[in-house]
């Protein structure tokens, strides 16, 4: 498998020939958001990254779960899936793991990847799958129209919690350290440069890089997020610039400052991702069988069976 | 099984027999003792001898170790023909305690042997029904190796006993024990060898003063390869190129996942320890959907888990091979014992039309070839393949003749080239089979595709419009009607006209076919037909329901509220005819023949009509 990926990073040098592409051939259908709705800035500066980064046009791949957020794909002209409601993580690391020519995305909302998928999310978290994995959250479930998330505030009235919201919501920082994740940054759509260094950054990570990127949903909890927008009056706190990013300790004291808290890179840490744990599974394996075909491994093992 | 009309029509070797000997295919040989005393072992090592052997007792089968409920039994099935089913009679019991003879002795037939651990076990003393041996097993293992005898030991004591008995190839066996104790050190070796040669050198004289073997002049002599079913679906898939799989451990689906984690990297391939069963089957939908055939597979639960991934890859059309091991359900259910009630959400599992492949093999052998078939029908028909092995044939081992590998070994990499312009993967062509470019793959119109939960159109493009849903869902169902049309023609095991055709699935394939042998020996008109292929049914299945009076069909499941099992009711519903009746049962055993041709009479008499031949 691995050996033809590289097959397939061989070819893709060739195709680095043709002519550039724009964000224009990046476009698909016209977003279903409403207006304002802020997953349309990051729809925007994952256009303008993939056009500065010239990816092999084919070899984009963005893939969801189910909310707005997780309709990204279909606005992206590029290899896409849209799977089930909080299970993308998994599908994911089924093509990381087979495809190490691909740099795989996921997009989706905060029920999908803190509730219905929190398990998932970690998971692929503390196996180190190489994808980036950015998690709109609004605080709210957009699509299914105004129920309670798991990241909606403490008293937030919905149609779920007409007189507020009362469970403890979850950390997603917290939660994201404690998962093991080995990039972990926080951004807020509202400021699109922002935005783009997270991602890059989170692109150039080599290992599960998760963003939670706040998102308004304009529809049904506008204003969320003013507090951190300097344009509304609120603040905008960058990571302190002698903040340790491999102090688990130090993110976490990060992660527990109280909202609006603070933007940037929380974490990072290099450990061996699981793409290149099993890729030297496979070349000890095989060194250890000599290189067998796969006929002969099934002839041998048959005839100790025999 | 004994079997006088078998035997007569066979020759003996040598032409003689010995005075008072029982002439016999094959013999049952049950140990009974407890989990600790390695009967597994006992069993294990005689299963593969047999495979290796020129010998006359060569075929064998075994049943799992919790079929009588006692704390741990194992029975081989030794023999010289086809063995068929781990059969229903015991002929040589071999009882560590006195709760083993308690509660096995009536397992042990008319005429057969019984051999006890004297320092444990007292026999009845007044039966005259069987052959009572007793042999100091304990004290005699302890005298050979030393130490208490408590937990190790016995067993090759027993093993060397049975060598003797049925004058097996001795040299062979002691090269296995050799090879399998090898990692654990030369004391252990040396008390497993010792052990072995004190019950060797225990004489009780031979099993031909006993029985009698005949050898059929079918008997096959070619090369035979020896595992259980577990082993033939994970060596199947690597053979038919699966490079990817997941899966979450779950009892008895376990041990695939256990070789392909050990042997797929040497393949080049992966297998993933996913963090449950809905991951699982994400996992090999994203390996799927990146080029690569995958494979999942779980028992019951496990399956209920993943039914919302395989609507998916029924909706999105991705090919995918899921494994279900069933045991016995609903819930946690039975964990270690078999149950066929898995074919209902096997086939109809999930919300919405979702049609899929379903397909059950019947033996260990077969377990290797339907995981092949399952790859290439998944990859032809761009479906999600489901295989509804059971804990019997998990568990069980048997010998069968060696696969030509280099013929069947496949290499199924992904195809990137450049596809388009238009590129329609879910085109409403005839035959309804999509097909999908992988990512990586140029499109050359500068157009990708989005693969998709939602209904879409024929670019793959979300659409809701009711004429696209229309012709969609005919699309997805249509795929496997023309499967239908091109799937070999059923047939029957004995005569395609008759009285009675029993129907079967799975491993009740076996003793469905030795109670044909057994009522056809006796004159009767019963033939049997299996069902392989459960989804989509093969063509010819409903006129040979024509050429019969009555159609049983036999499975380890409910009768269900309208008194139908779960397979009998979608043949029911297929060939609307009252004909079909069942044969259930919910014990969590594998059939009896007895049972199968004690259940047959039973519905005979309530329509009135003579039994055929006694069980
Ligand atoms: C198994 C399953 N349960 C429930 C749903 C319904 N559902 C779709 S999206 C969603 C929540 C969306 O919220 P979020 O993930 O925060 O995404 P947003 O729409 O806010 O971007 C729910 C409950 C579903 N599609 N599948
Ligand atoms: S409902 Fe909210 S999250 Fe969904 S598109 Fe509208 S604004 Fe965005
Ligand atoms: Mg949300």
């Amino acid at each position: 498998m691995i050996a033809e990926a590289k097959d397939l990073q061989a070819k893709e040098i060739k195709l680095t020939d043709r002519p550039k592409y724009t964000k224009k051939d990046l476009v698909a259908d016209h977003p279903t958001w409403c207006p304002g709705c802020g997953d349309f800035s990051v729809l925007s500066i994952y256009f303008k990254m993939m056009e500065k980064l010239q990816l092999p046009h084919e070899k984009i791949t963005s893939i969801a779960g189910i909310g707005c957020s997780s309709r990204f794909p279909y606005f992206v002209n590029a290899y896409g899936v849209h799977f089930l409601h909080g299970r993308a993580a998994p599908f994911a690391t089924g093509v990381s793991m087979m495809r190490p020519d691909l740099h795989v995305f996921v997009f989706g909302g905060d029920g999908d990847a803190f509730s219905i998928g929190g398990n998932h999310l970690n998971h692929a978290s503390r196996k180190n799958v190489k994808m980036t994995y950015v998690i709109m959250d609004n605080f709210v479930y957009g699509l299914t129209k105004k129920q309670t998330s798991p990241t909606s505030p403490l008293g937030f009235k919905s149609k779920t919690d007409p007189g507020g919201a009362v469970d403890q919501p979850i950390n997603p920082m917290k939660q994201l350290i404690a998962s093991g994740a080995t990039f972990i940054a926080r951004t807020h759509s509202h400021l699109p440069n922002h935005v783009m260094e997270m991602m890059e950054k989170a692109m150039a990570h080599d290992g599960f890089s998760v963003i939670e990127c706040l998102s308004e949903c304009t529809e049904f909890y506008p204003g969320a997020f003013d507090a951190a927008n300097p344009r509304k009056g609120g603040a905008f706190n960058l990571v302190p610039a002698d903040h340790s990013v491999t102090d688990e300790i130090a993110a976490y004291k990060l992660a527990m400052t109280p909202f609006p808290g603070y933007f940037g890179v929380f974490y990072q840490e290099q450990r061996p991702t699981k793409n290149a744990l099993e890729a030297k599974l496979i070349a000890d394996s095989k060194a250890r069988a000599e290189n067998a075909s796969p006929t002969e491994l099934l002839q041998k093992t048959f005839a100790r069976l025999s | 099984m004994i079997d006088e009309k078998v035997a007569d029509s066979s020759t003996a070797p040598g032409g003689q027999r010995p005075p008072g000997a029982r002439r016999i295919q094959d013999a049952v040989i049950r140990f009974a003792g407890n989990s600790q005393d390695g009967i597994q072992a006992i069993g294990g090592f005689l299963a593969r001898l047999a495979g290796r052997t020129d010998k006359d007792v060569m075929t064998y089968m075994t049943i799992p170790a919790t079929i009588s409920g006692g704390p741990s039994i194992y029975q081989v099935r030794l023999g010289t023909g086809e063995v068929l089913s781990a059969g229903d009679d015991v002929d040589i019991l071999v009882t560590f305690y006195q709760h083993s003879y308690n509660d096995h002795i009536s397992t042990l037939r008319d005429g057969g042997i019984l051999i006890y651990d004297s320092d444990n076990v007292q026999p009845d003393p007044n039966q005259k029904r069987y052959r009572a041996i007793g042999v100091p097993i304990t004290g005699q293992t302890v005298e050979a190796i030393g130490g208490t005898a408590k937990d190790k030991g016995k067993n090759m004591f027993v093993l060397g006993l049975i060598a003797r008995m049925f004058d097996l190839d001795v040299p062979k066996l002691e090269t296995m024990l050799q090879a399998y104790y090898k990692g654990k050190g030369e004391d252990v070796i040396r008390n497993v060898i010792g052990a072995f040669n004190a019950g060797y050198g225990y004489d009780i004289g031979k099993v031909t003063d006993t029985f009698e073997f005949v050898v059929p002049s079918t008997r096959v002599t070619r090369k035979q390869v020896v595992m259980d079913g577990n082993q033939a679906i994970a060596y199947g898939a690597l053979a038919a190129g699966i490079r990817f799989g997941a899966g979450y451990p779950i009892t008895p689906w376990s041990s695939i996942m256990e070789i392909l984690r050990a042997e797929l990297p040497k393949y080049g391939g992966i297998f993933m320890q996913a963090e449950d069963e809905l991951a699982a089957i994400a996992m090999a939908c994203g390996a799927s959907y990146s080029g690569y055939l995958s494979l999942t597979g779980t028992s019951g639960p496990g399956l209920s888990l993943k039914t919302e991934a395989l609507g998916w890859a029924v909706m999105a059309e991705m090919p995918i091979v899921i494994i279900d091991v069933q045991r016995g359900g609903p819930s946690t259910g039975l964990p270690t014992s078999v149950e066929q009630s898995d074919l209902n959400i096997a086939c109809f599992g999930g919300h919405g039309d979702s049609p899929r492949i379903v397909l059950a093999p019947s033996s260990v052998e077969d377990c290797f070839y339907i995981t092949l078939e399952a790859a290439k029908l998944a990859r032809e028909y761009s479906s999600p393949v489901i295989i509804l092995s059971d804990q019997a044939l998990a568990t069980r081992f048997e010998a069968w003749e060696m696969p030509d590998l280099a013929k069947l070994t496949q290499d199924i990499s992904p195809d990137f080239s450049a596809r388009g312009p238009n590129y329609k993967p879910y085109e409403n062509a005839a035959d309804g089979i999509a097909h999908h470019a992988p990512p990586g793959t140029p499109m050359v119109d500068g157009k990708y595709p989005v693969v998709t939960g939602l209904e879409h159109d024929e670019a793959g493009h979300p659409a809701s419009r009711p004429a696209n849903h229309v012709m969609m869902v005919a699309k997805r169902r249509r795929k496997l009607q023309v499967l239908a049309g091109r799937l070999p023609k059923a047939e029957t095991y004995g005569p395609a006209e008759g009285n009675v055709l029993l129907v079967g699935w799975g491993s009740s394939h076996g003793p469905i076919r030795e109670a044909v042998d057994k009522a056809r020996a006796a004159g009767e008109s019963v033939s049997s037909l299996n069902i392989r292929y459960i989804q989509p049914l093969q063509p010819g299945i409903g006129e040979i329901f024509e050429g019969f009076n009555h159609v049983f069909v036999a499975e380890i499941n409910d009768e269900g509220l309208y008194g139908y099992g779960q397979l009998a009711a979608l043949l029911r519903a297929r060939y609307c005819t009252d004909k079909i009746r069942g044969i259930n049962k919910t014990d969590g055993l594998p059939f009896k023949v007895r049972e199968i041709l004690n259940g047959m009479n039973e519905k005979l008499k309530q329509s009135a009509e003579p039994a055929l031949v006694s069980a």
